[in-house]
């Protein structure tokens, strides 16, 4: 089946069978591996993307549900360099192992976009749907407040 | 492509509510796909296989939050963050704004929708307890349902198999409150109890309804706490004997947290 989406701000286009899940499609089709794959099973959240610029989980969409709609993956976040949330989970040691990450990362941008300070409570509440196995949270939660701030142009 | 964990299907973008629905009366094994949170998963465990999916999640006159006199209506595919964030359901019926705030997790929240979970009606899904509470009307294409007629237990509903619900009209109550003791990892009611008080002038149990989720076979209402909200007494211990009892909680323990909940919702009030 035929789509088109914009994908990183690029127009795409793919002609695929049906049940190909969109993260298979960002992976397989358009290589942007950024996306991971950890459980499939909707629970982890390393697949998170935006979909019109809301996180959604990539491994329980299926891509010709994207058709039309714009992608952006962790490899489309920062348009020059590092996005201030990468950043911050780089200064913050916000990871270890670094499978998380991107997930991580792409439902943090989402949830400061809703709520641009949120509190430790509510940084917990909004990755809820992202599974870190290395770092205990911690500095996970950290790294968001550190870049709200950053966000905010009220840096630390 | 690899990993196709999907059995193969075919895929159409409804149209219309009525080309949705000639689409699934012509065909047994097609199924209504709306944000797909329930059905991709049991899809890619290969639990289900439909034969084609009708997605009806983008058509407009199934999406959005009005007021319409003493109701509020919801477009069955209104995501759940929409709900949760609707500053008129958050001041007219704070608990059901609660609600979908409570479900699953941010991601799922941008993708699930009401009449997905209604017509899936899982016995540990939270919306099937606000509908029941909230003495909604459950319409559909050809239809409408109270929402007493429409659960009927664990994954059962009245709905006919081509049946598409449209939208869920809420009757606005005086008062509600939602809680829920939620499973840390999947999210999903391990008790959930809403409850809502009506004017109380000819109406049964004093206006007061209280529906459960997450403890039994299936979504109900819990007639022993309205009658004794109603009277102000204390609410027997819940006796039902379709509670579950799994991995994740015996029946004396769901029972406990049913209890518990009936009294955080309360205290909500």
């Amino acid at each position: 089946m035929k789509l088109n989406l914009t994908l990183n701000g690029t127009p795409r286009s793919a002609d695929v069978p049906e049940r190909t899940l969109l993260a298979d499609l960002l992976r397989d089709t358009f290589g942007m591996t950024g996306t991971h794959v950890g459980c499939d099973t909707t629970q982890c959240g390393c697949c998170t993307v935006h979909v019109d610029g809301q996180a959604v989980k990539s491994c329980t969409m299926l891509a010709v549900q994207a058709d039309g709609c714009t992608v952006t993956t962790i490899e489309g976040l920062g348009a020059d360099g590092l996005h201030p949330v990468q950043q911050a989970f780089s200064q913050c040691h916000g990871l270890q192992c670094g499978f998380c990450t991107p997930g991580m990362v792409m439902a943090s941008v989402d949830l400061l976009r809703r709520n641009p300070k949120p509190t430790p409570d509510q940084i917990a509440e909004g990755l809820s749907g992202n599974l870190c196995r290395c770092t205990g949270y911690v500095n996970i939660i950290r790294a968001v407040q550190q870049a709200s701030q950053t966000m905010q142009g009220d840096a630390p | 492509m690899e990993d196709l964990l999907v059995y193969a299907f075919k895929y159409q973008r409804a149209e219309s509510v009525s080309a949705a629905a000639a689409a699934l009366g012509a065909d047994d094994a097609a199924k209504v796909l709306s944000g797909g949170m329930t059905l991709l998963p049991s899809m890619k465990h290969r639990l289900t296989a439909p034969s084609a999916l009708i997605d009806v999640a983008r058509l407009p006159e199934l999406i959005g939050v009005r007021q319409e006199g003493d109701h509020w209506w919801v477009g069955a595919a209104t995501r759940h963050q929409d709900v949760a964030a609707h500053a008129g359901l958050q001041q007219a019926i704070p608990g059901l704004a609660q609600l979908a705030g409570l479900i699953g997790d941010p991601q799922v929240r941008a993708r699930g929708t009401l009449g997905g979970s209604l017509a899936n009606n899982d016995p540990s899904a939270d919306y099937p307890s606000a509908a029941l509470a909230l003495q909604a009307q459950i319409i559909t294409d050809r239809r409408t349902i109270e929402a007493d007629d429409f659960f009927l237990g664990m994954f059962a509903t009245a709905l006919q198999a081509d049946e598409i619900i449209t939208g869920v009209r809420f009757r606005t109550p005086q008062r509600c409150a939602y809680a829920k003791f939620k499973h840390p990892a999947s999210g999903y009611a391990m008790a959930g109890v809403f409850v809502a008080q009506y004017a109380a002038a000819g109406a049964a149990n004093g206006g007061w309804r209280v529906a459960v989720t997450g403890v039994a076979n299936g979504v109900f209402r819990w007639h022993d706490a309205e009658q004794a909200l109603a009277q102000g007494t204390t609410t027997p211990a819940l006796q039902r004997d379709d509670v579950i009892d799994d991995v994740h909680a015996p029946a004396a323990y769901r029972t406990h947290l049913a209890m518990q909940m009936l009294a955080q919702a309360c205290q909500a009030f």
